[in-house]
C-alpha cells in the first residue's frame, strides 16, 4: 500500500466534509494510504501572504516538517493548500538562509524543515501514481452515460510547478474516463472561479461563477467534477444566488472527483458523503444507475 | 533630472522591485506592454487599471494612483497572467507584493473588504492555528445590503442543515508551541 502524510486543510473540516471522507474511502479503494498529519495548520490559505511571506510560509513549513519527521511525501485535496504548500518548498529549498531562520522558529515546535518530502495534490496520486489503467481495472460500476464537466479551477496547475502543460492538460478528462463517465468539452474548464474574491468582491465572483455555470451547461454537463474545496463551494453553493442576481436558473450538482471515483469503485454514496449538497445530486446519478438515495438519512 | 537638492530616493518602480525580491520571475522593467495579462485576467472588467496598465503606472511612478487602485485587491489569485506573461514576469506575485505594501503603508480604499479580510484572517489563524468561516464573516457582512444578507444567511443556514457549518473554532493541539513559534518570527517583547 503507497503511504502519503495527509493535509486536509481547514475547508475540509466541515464545509468540505464530502470531500474528506470520499478522499479517504477512494484512495483506500485504491490501494493509497493517507495518514493525516496529526497536528497540522492552516496553510495560510490566500489572505496570509497578503500581510506577511515570512510567516506565511512558516505556516507551510510546520506542516511540511511534521511530514519529513515521518519520511512521507505530502498529499493535500485542496488546491490552495496544494499550491502553497508546493511554493513554499520549492522556495525555501532555494533559499537557504530564510529555511534556516524559519528553523529556528519550528525549534519551538521540536521541528525543523529539510525540504525532503514533496507535495503533491490528490488528483496527482491517482493518475499518475495509482495510473489510470489501475483506476480502470478496479471500476465495479462505470459511470456510463454521465456527463461530467471536469473543471480543473486554477491552482492544480497554476503557477506551474514544473514544466507540465498548463494550456492543455487533460489528466482530469482522463480520469473521468477512467471511471466511465462521460467528460464533456468544458471551454471554461481551466478559468477561475473566482476563489475567495466571493468574500471581498461578491459582485465580481458571482459574475465568475454565473459563466462558469452557463458554460458548463451548454456543454451538455449533468455534473460538475471539482478538486478543490472553494471552487465547490463557489460553483455549488453560491448557484442560487448567482440565480437571484441574474434571474437565470442553474441547478447544476458539483461534486468532488473523489465522490464520482468512489462510486465508480462501488463505495456507498453515504460513505462518500453524499446527501450534504445544496443542490441534489440525485437525479443525475439515478439517471446511470447509480442510486444516490441512499444517503437520504444522514 | 530637476534639481540638485531633492534628496536621493529610491524610485516608486524600484520599490515594487524590490518587494518582488523573492519572485522567480523577470522584473517588470522588462514588460512590453502587451497586454496579455488584461486579456486574460478574468477579473479585468472590475477593476480600476488593467494589470497591463497597473505596470505602466509603477514604471511611471504613479505612486499614489496606484495605491488607490483597487486592482490588486480584486486579483482573485488564478496566475493565468503569471502562466502566460511572455516576458515571463510574475504579475500575480507583483500583486500580492501590492497588497503587503498598501496594508504596511496603511492606505488603501476605505469601501474594500479585501485588507480587512486579511487581518481577520490572520487574527484567527493566530488564536488558534485554523481558519474558522463564522469569524472571517464578520469582516464582509457588514457591507451587505438586506438582500445580500437574506442570501447569505438562507446558504448558511442550508450548509447547517447538511452539516457543513463549523459550530465551534477548531484549534490545533500544541497551540502554545505554535504561538511561541510565531512570535519568534514576529518578536514582541516576551520571552
Amino acid at each position: 500500500m503507497k503511504k502519503y502524510a495527509y493535509f486536509p486543510g481547514c475547508s475540509l473540516e466541515k464545509m468540505a466534509r464530502s470531500y474528506h471522507l470520499s478522499a479517504l474511502e477512494a484512495s483506500r479503494e485504491l490501494g493509497v494510504e493517507l495518514e493525516e498529519l496529526e497536528d497540522w495548520n492552516c496553510c495560510g490559505a490566500t489572505a496570509y501572504f497578503h500581510v506577511d511571506e515570512l510567516l506565511a510560509y512558516t505556516l507551510c513549513a510546520r506542516n511540511l516538517a511534521m511530514a519529513e519527521e515521518k519520511k512521507l511525501d505530502v498529499v493535500a485535496p485542496c488546491s490552495g493548500c496544494f499550491k502553497n504548500l508546493h511554493s513554499a518548498r520549492s522556495h525555501l529549498k532555494k533559499d537557504p538562509d530564510l529555511a534556516e531562520h524559519i528553523n529556528e522558529a519550528l525549534a519551538e515546535d521540536n521541528l525543523r524543515f529539510t525540504g525532503e518530502s514533496a507535495v503533491r495534490h490528490l488528483i496527482e496520486v491517482l493518475v499518475q501514481d495509482v495510473g489510470l489503467e489501475e483506476v480502470k481495472a478496479r471500476v465495479k460500476k462505470p459511470l456510463a452515460g454521465l456527463k461530467v464537466a471536469a473543471y480543473y479551477g486554477c491552482q492544480i496547475l497554476r503557477p506551474r510547478k514544473d514544466h507540465e502543460d498548463v494550456e492543455r492538460p487533460r489528466f482530469f478528462e482522463d480520469l473521468m474516463s477512467a471511471i466511465g463517465a462521460e467528460p464533456v468539452d468544458f471551454l471554461l474548464r481551466l478559468r477561475c472561479c473566482g476563489g475567495a474574491l466571493i468574500l471581498t468582491n461578491r459582485e465580481a465572483a458571482l459574475g465568475m461563477v454565473r459563466n462558469l455555470l452557463d458554460n458548463a451547461v451548454k456543454s451538455g454537463a449533468a455534473v460538475i467534477a471539482t478538486a478543490c474545496p472553494l471552487c465547490q463551494v463557489n460553483l455549488e453553493c453560491y448557484q442560487t444566488q448567482v440565480n437571484a442576481e441574474f434571474g437565470t436558473s442553474f441547478k447544476v450538482p458539483v461534486l468532488y472527483f473523489t465522490q464520482l471515483v468512489g462510486l465508480a469503485l462501488g463505495l456507498k454514496p453515504d460513505r462518500l458523503g453524499i446527501g450534504s449538497e445544496l443542490v441534489n445530486v440525485t437525479p443525475a446519478l439515478a439517471s446511470v444507475g447509480n442510486n444516490g438515495a441512499g444517503a437520504a438519512g444522514r | 533630472m530637476s534639481t540638485a537638492t531633492a534628496e536621493p530616493r529610491l524610485s516608486f518602480v524600484g520599490e515594487i522591485a524590490n518587494l518582488l525580491h523573492a519572485a522567480d520571475g523577470n522584473p517588470l522593467t522588462t514588460c512590453i506592454q502587451c497586454g496579455t495579462c488584461s486579456g486574460t485576467c478574468p477579473v479585468a472588467g472590475f477593476m480600476d487599471h488593467t494589470p497591463r496598465r497597473l505596470i505602466a503606472m509603477i514604471r511611471a511612478e504613479r505612486k499614489e494612483q496606484v495605491l488607490k487602485s483597487n486592482t490588486y485587491w480584486y486579483c482573485a489569485s488564478c496566475y493565468q497572467c503569471t502562466v502566460r506573461c511572455p516576458r515571463n514576469i510574475d504579475i500575480a506575485e507583483m500583486m500580492y507584493a501590492l497588497k503587503r505594501y498598501a496594508i504596511w503603508k496603511g492606505q488603501y480604499k476605505d469601501d474594500l473588504i479585501g485588507p480587512v479580510f486579511s487581518e481577520t484572517f490572520v487574527r484567527t489563524i493566530m488564536s488558534s492555528g485554523r481558519s474558522y468561516e463564522p469569524v472571517l464573516a464578520t469582516s464582509y457582512l457588514f457591507t451587505y445590503g438586506f438582500q445580500d444578507l437574506l442570501q447569505e444567511a438562507a446558504m448558511a443556514t442550508g450548509l447547517m442543515l447538511k452539516g457543513r457549518m463549523p459550530l465551534l473554532p477548531p484549534r490545533i493541539k500544541r497551540l502554545e508551541n505554535f504561538k511561541r513559534m510565531v512570535r519568534k518570527i514576529i518578536p514582541v517583547g516576551e520571552k
